[in-house]
């Protein structure tokens, strides 16, 4: 269908460049007497003027005036014409914008992201709006403003993505393969995330992510979150709920793994808050020191396997390895540690209870002790002291 | 000769304008003090961040010493120099109750050790801040102060010990069980906790806040006190000197202004980090 569309496109404008070729210099010769007035403008204030150079060097220089604005067949022509009707000849990407989250835009739906329909130029050209490194630019002219984001109740994600590894990947190295907006959200088809069909859709998401980063995914689906998801267990983390969607930063880098144990933390409360107890999280709380083993260190990040697996990392057989990566000269012993041990649980963790129990006991008896004991003597001992001076007639202070 | 009139030799003085000092603690006692209480500010001070570590707080000293890193390094230093102190200490107290056969060391009333006049005199002691009897008459070491001591030496093998463990785990791992790694953690923290509470709200009113000492006792600092001080402070232990005729072996020196005002200054500057930790520590606390 799509092919025949292109071929029925091609044959046309082959079509016109053969059969209509000398008009088309008149017909612009026409228009443009009037319009290559750089300040011809509507009642409006809106530019009626267009640049004849750059529209011949446009993807669209072969076609005459007339081809789009068909309805003016004579001159002088009414003031108020028919918007251009794109989908005369683009009718498969006009079908998919008419479904998408952009059908009901006020604006030129083509226009808006095409840019100015004068100078349209192919996406692999860098001089189109839609060539990868523009595509940022484009989106973000609404998608990069507060007062948008407030008006549809959607993130002000522009900003977000420039400082994401992606943005970073596209406006600093000029990276062509970074993803930028439209390789995660599509182009003519983009759909709610709340949309089964979106790519951005929370079951869809690996593979979206996993168009690029296909031995990623592949681990990602071996592992617990994966096929949780692939069970149909919605509650289960996808890319974008670790990375985020579009502050996606270097996991590797000091600052993500800084602030990432929370990450985890926001679904495994109870194993968070064991963590916390630890020396590993005190470590990792005070800044400074990256190198404190964060949850995915030992029990990795994309191919998690519970304990029972013998391929997991935190496997029974698997710790003295494990552990060693930090901690030289781990033993058997040694990784009898518990890295969540629960010292408020009497039933999980019986010697840890009363151990702490006691410490608290002897903590609490002495101070309670000693501080009535004190109190008692600070006031005794004043009182003492002022007898004792008021007998040598000293003056009190 | 014991070790306070060792001390007292050469410096002896007749008295003064101020009045007669008497030597209370030798200058090695005090080094071994002044060492202590460094080391103590220090680990206390990086410890509690470590322990509160998710307190803000605790995350802004730790960033303003250059993060966790630092912490721990100033925490383990000051652990290092603390043990050589105890562990000298352990070795001077070896020299002279076996080496030189110093008598008074175990038992008697110039021990740290408790005695059966300990017991008496903290019940003597209650009653008379109930107004129920006499202020008891107190030897060279009072109760309090035996238990401030005795809390330190085994806080000292206690905090020391779990720390140790924590620091060179795979190795204590080889003999110890691997619950043990999980428990090490509890006690250094539940009895560092205990420590700093102790030592920065009881020790530092018993001993240098009371009235009798108001803002602070000066005699772990310059080694003598006054005379109207030794009397009404240690008065079992005065009458006893004076009885013997060996109140002036002790006499010592009138301590230098410049003493003083530093052990002032060193003092002031100890109590007022202590108590800016206590208050801290137990916001910390009570919010958890």
């Amino acid at each position: 269908m799509k092919t025949a569309s292109t071929m029925a496109r091609a044959i046309f404008v082959s079509a016109l460049l053969v059969v209509a070729a000398p008009q088309i210099a008149k017909a612009e010769t026409d228009c443009l007497s009037c319009h290559a007035d750089k300040s011809m403008q509507d009642a409006s204030g809106h530019s009626l003027a267009v640049d004849g150079g750059k529209f011949g060097a446009s993807i669209h220089g072969v076609l005459k005036c007339g081809d789009c604005h068909s309805t003016i067949k004579d001159y002088p022509h009414p003031d108020k014409i028919e918007p251009v009707k794109c989908a005369a000849c683009h009718a498969d990407q006009a079908e998919a914008l008419a479904g998408s989250v952009h059908s009901d835009g006020k604006e030129h739906p083509c226009t808006s992201c095409h840019g100015d329909a004068h100078s349209i130029f192919p996406k692999a050209d860098p001089r189109s709006a839609v060539y990868p490194l523009n595509v940022p630019r484009t989106c973000g002219a609404c998608h990069g403003s507060d007062a948008m984001a407030r008006k549809h109740g959607l993130p002000n994600v522009y900003p977000l993505y420039m400082d994401s590894i992606h943005g970073f990947a596209l406006s600093e190295e000029g990276l062509l393969v970074a993803a930028n907006c439209q390789s995660c959200h599509g182009s003519h088809t983009i759909l709610s995330h709340k949309d089964k069909q979106s790519t951005t859709y929370k079951t869809n998401i690996p593979n979206t992510c996993g168009s690029c980063h296909a031995g990623i995914t592949t681990d990602y689906e071996n592992g617990v979150h994966g096929k949780a998801i692939a069970a149909g267990h919605l509650g289960a983390p996808v890319c974008s709920d670790c990375h985020t969607a579009h502050a996606i930063e270097q996991p590797t880098a000091d600052a993500f793994r800084m602030q990432s144990t929370p990450i985890c933390g926001n679904c495994h409360k109870d194993k968070f808050s064991t963590y916390r107890d630890t020396f590993h999280s005190q470590l990792s709380s005070l800044g400074g020191y990256v190198e404190t083993a964060r949850c995915w260190d030992c029990h990795g990040a994309h191919e998690i396997l519970p304990a029972s697996d013998p391929r997991s990392p935190v496997a029974p057989a698997n710790l003295v390895k494990t552990c060693g990566r930090c901690h030289a000269g781990a033993n058997a012993s040694f990784v009898q540690y518990q890295p969540h041990a629960n010292a408020r649980n009497r039933k999980l963790n019986p010697a840890l209870y009363f151990i702490r129990l006691f410490m608290n006991l002897l903590l609490a008896g002495t101070l309670t002790f000693f501080v009535i004991h004190t109190i008692l003597w600070l006031i005794r001992s004043r009182y003492d002291q002022i007898k004792r001076r008021s007998a040598k007639g000293v003056k009190n202070d | 000769m014991t070790d306070l009139e060792q001390a007292a030799d050469g410096s002896k003085q007749q008295g003064t304008a101020k009045g007669r000092f008497f030597m209370r603690f030798t200058r090695a006692q005090r080094y071994l003090h002044a060492s202590l209480f460094t080391t103590f500010l220090g680990l206390a001070a990086t410890g509690l961040p470590m322990r509160f570590s998710e307190s803000t707080w605790a995350r802004r000293i730790a960033s303003g010493v250059g993060g966790f890193g630092a912490i721990i390094f100033f925490h383990k230093l000051c652990a290092v120099v603390l043990t050589l102190a105890f562990l000298i200490h352990v070795k001077d107290l070896f020299t002279r109750a076996f080496i030189h056969r110093e008598k008074g060391i175990f038992w008697g009333s110039t021990s740290m050790v408790a005695n059966w006049k300990d017991a008496k005199d903290l019940f003597g002691h209650l009653r008379w801040f109930l107004g129920l009897g006499p202020r008891p008459k107190f030897g060279r070491y009072a109760y309090w102060e035996k238990f401030d001591y005795w809390a330190v030496f085994w806080g000292m093998i206690v905090i020391g010990f779990s720390g140790y463990a924590m620091w060179f785990a795979p190795f204590f791992a080889r003999f110890l069980p691997g619950w043990a790694l999980n428990a090490v953690l509890v006690i250094h923290s539940e009895e560092g906790l205990l420590a700093i509470l102790f030592i920065f709200s009881i020790h530092f009113v018993n001993t240098h806040l009371r009235p009798d000492s108001f803002p602070m006792d000066m005699v772990v600092f310059t080694g003598v006190e006054s005379e109207e001080e030794f009397k009404h402070k240690r008065p079992q232990e005065y009458e006893k000197l004076a009885a013997q005729g060996k109140l002036e072996a002790r006499l010592g020196e009138p301590p230098a202004v410049w003493l003083t005002n530093f052990s002032r200054v060193v003092g002031t500057i100890a109590i007022l980090i202590g108590l800016l930790l206590l208050v801290l520590t137990l916001s910390a606390y009570l919010r958890e």
